[in-house]
């Protein structure tokens, strides 16, 4: 394996970790007004309140990996898809300021509209999040430069749409287990309540968004045709979600946790190996498609970059698996930060 | 495209002024919270605990600011920069995934035992975490300033030509790792930020304090917050002296122009003084209203006041900087580091004689310093980046030729606007949060001197 596959495989696991992390806390974000009281509220936001933070942290990493190991994708993406990223961004730091506005006050109108403001926009980042990988999927227009010659209106079709909702229910269906490992008493039943229709609601979305891939976008198949043992990804995603409803009805919360994680990781193999070697495929020239060679840092950096990672990634896995350790359990009254 | 690449020169200018105020705050925090915390695990003393824990909440507000500010910057490289990021992404490759695999993580992890592990953890991890959070503000400041000190002064590269698309496109691409991490500025630059950073955090603790005196609260605790954050000032101070020092030796080897625009400086055949105050008419090529100590430049720069100085004029006008600018800000930053120097010994004299708890004046003029080391740590990052302009990368790429090909005008009003907007939003919000915690004030301790037990922070 060269390096430029192995970084592509690193920055795949930046991103799943990502989206294992922050798609719990936006998922809490998305289910946050299915609340009413300022106690359940505050409970879900304390779920999250310790490591939302920390979780924004992979994003961060994420993108610049992104920029170290492939500069090209970074410019062409981050440069082409210019108003959605700045969309996103908005909505991030907006999110965060709601978090840390919302308890401020006593008044019931300041925390309902900060209630508002966090959900929103955690819908928002879900969606967007969702559409740049359908677009990735399905490819956006590239000139022989690199350059993304399409607009904003470019992103928003049909496909894309789909591939977001998809992963806003997701988040959802991964935010709920998360809640119930993180609640007790009333609130805990009625959270355990919710589990199964959010597992619903993801099923149906993620069974029309492999439909219309397969019929759309062929070429995500080619690899799966190539080397049949990858049909193993998507089985194990199926067997991972099957499991979400039996250990919720076995109590064994953890385990479902551990499983959407799973399943959130199989998509995301899944999407990996559909636009492997390509990073940003172009549509239409397919020849213009921005490849893990083409984009590529020089085999140099990639080598010292993967020297750094060798010796600070295990630190960070088994610290940042430490502080989870810490905060495990329920969230109790006196925890209350937010 | 003029207007693009100018207007993206003002959002980037406003994002970072904006971000730049909440690192150095966390950066000097630290090193504030390690001496507290440090203090209680040696004395088991529980005021130092409760003190520390009061720090802890405001360090927890700038980080969370810190972090909102921070997210933009990363991707602005991409969005509006992308010819720049194409051109030098081999090169700070290495140092960003550094930055994020060391320091990121590290901060951000343990911030979380910082903020909500009391608790949780023994007292001895959480000192652990506190070493760590600090030690984690440090490391980011260290990456950043090696990326920005390869601007600078360019090293440890060579220039690839590839073919893209039927045209010939150069990009630098990295030969030695260390060369470019300890480029001809890094030591001096990174040095003189941290310092920077360490009086920013120390005076925002100095301010609140006094505040805290001169109202007659929470005295005990104010008092020792300030022995912590005069001591810091002291030090930084002197230091910061000795690092600016280095830094403009440094400018003076490696970037003759951005010197030349510190001082005003035209004419290569004189002895160069150095200008207390003055206006740079860029017309004429002279400094107005001048009050200047003749030959000090050329006596910092070669030990001997007769040498001369490479002037401007030795520069065609395309390379550059904008002159006026850069001696403004850069004489703006001189006056304030005099000031600290000044503060932290009148601050000395009057702790050893014990009357600073009385001497109001003086914590009056602590109490508005705080703004002091913010407008430095600004004026310094004009210098430094207005300094090397024209160019992006010094010697290498222009500014002009670093911006992304395809924006257009109206979404970069629509960013521009955007997060400037957004921008004041988080800083309404610091200062408002700032507020609540300044008025809650550190835990009172009860009539026995036991503390309550932390209730929760909200009312």
């Amino acid at each position: 394996m060269d390096l430029n596959t192995i970084w592509f495989i690193l920055i795949g696991v930046l991103f799943a970790g990502y989206a294992i992390l922050d798609g719990f806390d936006l998922g809490v974000g998305a289910l946050h007004l299915f609340v009413k009281e300022d106690f359940e509220r505050r409970t879900f936001l304390n779920s999250i309140g310790p490591v939302w933070d920390g979780n924004e942290v992979w994003l961060i990493t994420g993108g610049g990996a992104l920029f170290a190991a492939f500069p090209e994708v970074y410019a062409t993406v981050f440069s082409g898809f210019y108003m959605a990223l700045f969309l996103l961004l908005a909505v991030l730091v907006f999110r965060a300021i709601a978090i840390e506005f919302r308890s401020k006050r006593e008044s019931p109108r300041w925390r309902g509209s900060w209630d508002i403001a966090f959900s929103i926009s955690s819908y928002v980042i879900a969606l967007l999040l969702g559409i740049a990988m359908g677009n990735i999927i399905i490819g956006v227009p590239l000139n022989q430069s690199h350059e993304f010659v399409g607009s904003f209106w470019t992103l928003l079709t049909p496909y894309t749409l789909i591939v977001g909702i998809t992963t806003v229910s997701l988040f959802i269906m991964h935010g709920a287990i998360f809640l119930v490992l993180k609640t007790e008493g009333n609130l805990n039943q009625k959270v355990r309540g919710w589990v199964n229709n959010t597992i619903i609601f993801f099923v149906i979305c993620y069974v029309t968004t492999t439909m219309v891939t397969l019929v759309y976008v062929p070429n995500m198949t080619q690899h799966f045709k190539e080397y049949p043992i990858l049909f193993i990804i998507p089985l194990l995603n199926m067997l991972a979600i099957a499991n979400i409803p039996r250990e919720i009805h076995h109590k064994r919360y953890g385990w479902a946790f551990i499983s959407s994680c799973a399943s959130i990781a199989a998509l995301l193999t899944l999407f990996a190996v559909g636009i492997f070697p390509n990073i940003v495929a172009s549509n239409p020239n397919s020849e213009f498609s921005l490849t893990i060679y083409n984009g590529a840092s020089s085999q140099k950096t990639l080598s010292i970059m993967l020297i750094i990672a060798a010796i600070g990634v295990p630190f960070v896995l088994a610290y940042t698996a430490g502080i989870y350790w810490v905060f495990r359990g329920k969230v109790k009254v006196e925890d209350l930060n937010y | 495209m003029y207007e693009v690449e100018m207007l993206s020169r003002i959002q980037f200018a406003i994002t970072a002024a904006f971000h730049f105020l909440y690192p150095p705050m966390s950066i000097g925090l630290g090193v504030a919270l390690v001496i507290m915390e440090g203090m209680y695990l040696k004395t088991k003393d529980t005021f130092w605990e409760n003190l520390t824990r009061f720090w802890v909440k405001i360090f927890g507000i700038v980080f969370a600011m810190g972090v909102a500010s921070g997210i933009v910057m990363e991707f602005q490289f991409g969005t509006n920069w992308a010819t720049y990021s194409r051109f030098v992404g081999d090169v700070f490759g290495s140092a960003l995934a550094a930055e994020g695999v060391f320091a990121f993580f590290l901060e951000s992890g343990f911030l979380a035992i910082l903020l909500f592990g009391w608790n949780k953890v023994k007292p001895r991890t959480h000192f652990i975490s506190t070493i760590l959070v600090a030690f984690g503000a440090h490391f980011s400041a260290v990456w950043i300033l090696v990326a920005n000190s390869w601007q600078q002064t360019p090293a440890g590269h060579h220039i690839v030509v590839r073919e893209i698309g039927g045209e010939l496109v150069a990009r630098a691409e990295i030969v030695d790792f260390w060369q470019v991490v300890f480029n001809p500025s890094t030591i001096d630059r990174l040095t003189h930020t941290v310092f920077g950073a360490w009086l920013t955090g120390a005076f925002l603790i100095l301010s609140i304090s006094a505040y805290y005196i001169i109202k007659n609260r929470h005295i005990e605790e104010a008092k020792s917050s300030i022995k912590v954050g005069l001591t810091i000032v002291i030090i930084a101070s002197i230091l910061q002296l000795l690092t600016g020092h280095m830094s403009a030796v440094g400018v003076a080897k490696n970037q003759p122009a951005k010197l030349a625009a510190i001082e005003g400086h035209f004419n290569s055949d004189s002895p160069a003084p150095m200008h207390i105050l003055g206006w740079v008419d860029e017309q004429k090529q002279e400094v107005k209203y001048g009050i200047a100590i003749p030959g000090l430049l050329s006596w910092l720069v070669h030990s001997d006041a007769s040498k001369s100085v490479t002037g401007l004029d030795k520069f065609k006008p395309e390379d550059r900087p904008p002159v006026n600018l850069v001696f403004q800000s850069f004489h703006i930053m001189i006056a304030i580091g005099i000031i600290f120097i000044l503060l932290g010994l009148i601050g000395l004299y009057l702790w050893i004689s014990g009357k600073l708890w009385n001497a109001k004046w003086f914590l009056w003029i602590l109490v508005v310093s705080v703004i002091l080391p913010h407008i430095a740590n600004q004026a310094g990052w004009i210098t430094a980046e207005v300094g090397r302009q024209p160019w992006i990368v010094y010697g290498l790429l222009r500014t002009s030729d670093a911006i992304s090909k395809n924006l257009s005008l109206g979404s970069v009003w629509f960013s521009l606007i955007l997060f400037t907007l957004i921008y004041l939003l988080i800083f309404v919000l610091f200062l408002f949060l700032l507020d609540r915690k300044i008025k809650q004030g550190p835990l009172e301790p009860t009539e026995n001197g036991i503390y309550a037990k932390q209730k929760s922070l909200l009312q």
